[in-house]
């Protein structure tokens, strides 16, 4: 079995890009299945089921939507197997970009939009600098040079990555992505992430609504950088 | 592709917006050649170019193939900058980025393998072609569509400097077509001008007609058409000086 994790930002391209990809794995006569992790609502799935291949949503609701599908993945392993697939897609939610739902036995996928502009792929962290593909969408919407520079950038942030210059609406570049699916990594039996993600495990992450900071106790990080443990 | 003067780029044909095979099967450039692309609107000349842009290589929905020199491009070929064959001056020219001209060019020119230091060069060759000059410290975003396109015709000039430059419709951006084409068009290039402007389709040597999203004729330019093309140039260069006049605010005086 073969895992690829797809994430990036919302709306970024993810399902429109691996909708032709999965076409592509289909020919190669592979059996791909796909899972898509989102917070509250998704129609992905509905988009996914015109591939013909299994597809099942998971919907994170009060959990973090990336810790949901890394707490998640020996389920969706399980399930992809019993739907007898060979290649498991999972599109994350992708919300918080500082974490990586990359394991490393998987092919990690970020997929990001050359609209957001050339100072995007800074900010977008761990999402980025630790995927093996990076796939760049809507480049349709602006000028070569533009594309060029937004590449760079990528290059700058994660120096050892494949760009794959891809259009979610003609399907070009997805032939590509499906080879590199294709040739990942076979799913190991201890998956390890990649990146750790960031400190939590606060008042807030408990429930507390209120807002001043003296309700709040845990491991806290001020404006100004200093960080503590608040607590007994 | 090679240094010398073999190079070709083929255009292997696909099919129209109905699916039925390209009139024009097959379609050589060589090195030196300037062609055209002409049809109506939507007829899919855009697309034309951005399969060569691209390398198409049947993945693209008209399905054509690009091969140089009668291969299919490597792939670093077809996405690495620095390697890039292709520059492309693309019909819709409003920036995103959020950064300074002179921040860009330098990014852009870093991205491409080349001196930084080309920036100011660009910048400088740019205001040559548009009225109100652009200013390194200007923001890309705040610049209207003809001095980002005045940018993009200097940037390839002076930074993209590839032996296949692709042109898509520069007689729209209210610059200097003519003296933007001169820039653009360089010795021993392959040049590919989409173009619904009469003067710029009869400079080429030949163009293809597109219907309905295939290529489905190759016209040569005849010698009566080049005669009416220096005709054009005369009424062109006219009426390119009383577009300047008007636009230095002066009055016109009848024609002589
Ligand atoms: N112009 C252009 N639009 C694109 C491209 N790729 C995707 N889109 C459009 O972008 C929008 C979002 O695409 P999706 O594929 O749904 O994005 P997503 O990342 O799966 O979105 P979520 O799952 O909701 O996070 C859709 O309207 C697509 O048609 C592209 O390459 N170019
Ligand atoms: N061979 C083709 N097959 C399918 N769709 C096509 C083809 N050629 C063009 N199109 C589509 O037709 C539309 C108009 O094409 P475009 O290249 O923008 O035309 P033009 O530049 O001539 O105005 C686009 O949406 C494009 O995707
Ligand atoms: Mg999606
Ligand atoms: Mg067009």
């Amino acid at each position: 079995m073969k895992l690829a994790v797809i994430a990036g930002t919302p709306g970024s391209g993810k399902t429109s890009v691996l909708i032709h990809a999965g076409r592509t794995l289909l020919r190669y006569g592979l059996r791909p299945a796909v899972v898509k992790i989102d917070c509250l609502w998704t129609e992905d799935d509905r988009r996914f089921e015109r591939l013909g291949v299994p597809v099942a949503v998971g919907l994170a609701k009060d959990m973090c939507p990336d810790h949901y599908s890394i707490y998640n993945v020996d389920e969706m392993l399980e399930w992809a197997r019993s739907q007898q697939a060979d290649v498991l897609l999972n599109e994350t939610a992708g919300l918080c970009l500082r974490c990586a739902p990359y394991p490393d036995s998987a092919l990690a996928v970020c997929v990001i939009d050359v609209t957001t502009g050339p100072n995007a792929p800074l900010k977008v962290g761990p999402l980025l600098t630790t995927a093996d593909v990076v796939v760049v969408t809507k480049g349709d919407m602006v000028s070569q040079a533009e594309r060029e520079v937004f590449r760079e950038r990528i290059l700058e942030a994660n120096p050892g990555c494949r760009i794959v210059e891809a259009n979610g609406l003609t399907g070009k570049g997805a032939a590509e992505l499906a080879e590199l699916v294709r040739d990942g990594p076979e799913v190991g039996g201890d998956m390890r992430l990649r990146h750790n993600p960031p400190l939590a495990i606060c008042t807030l992450c408990t429930g507390e609504l209120r807002v001043s900071k003296r309700h709040h106790r845990g491991v806290l990080r001020h404006l100004d950088g200093f960080m503590e443990y608040s607590g007994e | 592709m090679a240094q010398d003067g073999t190079c070709t780029l083929t255009i292997i044909g696909g099919v129209d917006k109905d699916g039925s095979l390209e009139r024009v099967g097959r379609l050589e450039m060589r090195r030196g050649e300037v062609i055209g692309i002409v049809g109506p609107t939507g007829s899919g000349k855009s697309s034309l170019i951005a399969d060569i842009e691209q390398f198409a290589a049947g993945d693209t929905p008209s399905g054509r193939k690009i091969l140089i020199d009668g291969c299919e491009p490597r792939s670093e070929t077809r996405s690495d900058p620095r390697k890039k064959l292709i520059a492309q001056l693309s019909q819709n020219m409003h920036f995103l980025a959020d950064m300074t001209v002179g921040e860009f060019l330098r990014m852009h020119a870093k991205s491409r393998g080349r001196s930084p230091d080309l920036a100011e060069r660009v910048i400088e060759l740019a205001n040559t072609l548009t009225g109100e000059p652009v200013h390194p410290d200007h923001h890309l975003t705040i610049l209207s569509g003809g001095q980002s396109r005045a940018l993009m015709v200097a940037d390839i000039a002076v930074i993209s400097d590839s032996p296949i430059v692709l042109i898509d419709e520069i007689e729209n951006a209210g610059i200097k077509k003519r003296e933007a084409l001169d820039l653009l068009t360089g010795e021993g290039k392959i040049v590919v001008v989409v173009t619904h402007d009469p003067m710029l389709a009869l400079m080429t040597s030949r163009r293809v007609v597109m219907k309905n999203g295939g290529m489905v004729r190759v016209i040569e330019t005849s010698v009566d058409e080049e005669k009416v093309c220096e005709d054009l140039a005369k009424v062109d260069s006219w009426l390119m000086n009383l577009r300047e006049t008007i636009r230095r605010g002066e009055v016109v005086g009848a024609a002589t």
